[in-house]
């Protein structure tokens, strides 16, 4: 499912509801979390799951080619972990 | 790193300030997007939103494990987990606005 899809199926379940505001509501979603995350924030839903971000300090890499030691900088990467409620769901709901 | 949490409180408010429905219907609403969501990864579906990233559902054989306190060994099952790829435009804006120089 692509967020247009989702977008169709929300408005599907919703049709009282202009598309426009639907695409405003799935995107103004993530959207907040994205900025969250640029403050370093954690997102937390429960049941679904908590968005962080995690700092990768900075450290000596080695081109694999050359060999050759280069200086990678520190690193922020945004991190998922999935809810127990919906670690359960994928484990008890068989889709195939 | 960790600042503040935000919650399903603070995404709904931005809905209602956004979209200028009620308070009570905005909530609702973003419950709806975590639920369709959801609904599709159960189904073992992949969920891609772009310029965010997408969640996919990956299989995991059986193993032995052992559990590391008493040494003692236990089968774990196959099971579904779930993992999320950030979008590169996500990754670039955390990593601008929190690394140095970055």
């Amino acid at each position: 499912m692509i967020k247009s899809e989702l977008i169709q199926r929300l408005a599907e379940a919703n049709p009282h509801l202009y598309q426009r505001d639907v695409e405003r509501i799935v995107s103004t979603v993530f959207e907040e979390i994205g900025a969250a995350l640029q403050r370093g924030d954690r997102v937390e839903l429960r049941g679904f799951g908590a968005f962080s971000v995690k700092r990768r300090p900075a450290r000596i890499g080695r081109n694999p080619r050359t060999g050759e030691q280069v200086q990678v900088a520190e690193k922020h990467v945004p991190f998922f972990k999935s809810g127990k409620e919906l670690r359960e769901r994928l484990n008890t709901e068989d889709g195939e | 790193m960790q600042g503040n949490t935000v919650t399903r409180a603070q995404l709904s408010e931005a809905v209602y300030q956004e979209v200028g429905l009620s308070r009570n219907e905005s909530a609702q609403l973003v419950e709806a997007v975590l639920d369709e969501i959801v609904d599709s990864l159960v189904e073992g579906e992949t969920v891609k939103i772009s310029s965010f990233g997408s969640f996919v559902v990956r299989h995991k054989g059986g193993r032995m494990g052992r559990n590391p306190k008493t040494g003692e060994e236990v089968p774990i099952s196959p099971r579904r987990v779930l993992v999320f790829r950030p979008s590169h435009v996500l990754k670039d804006q955390v990593d601008q606005s929190l690394s140095q120089g970055g």
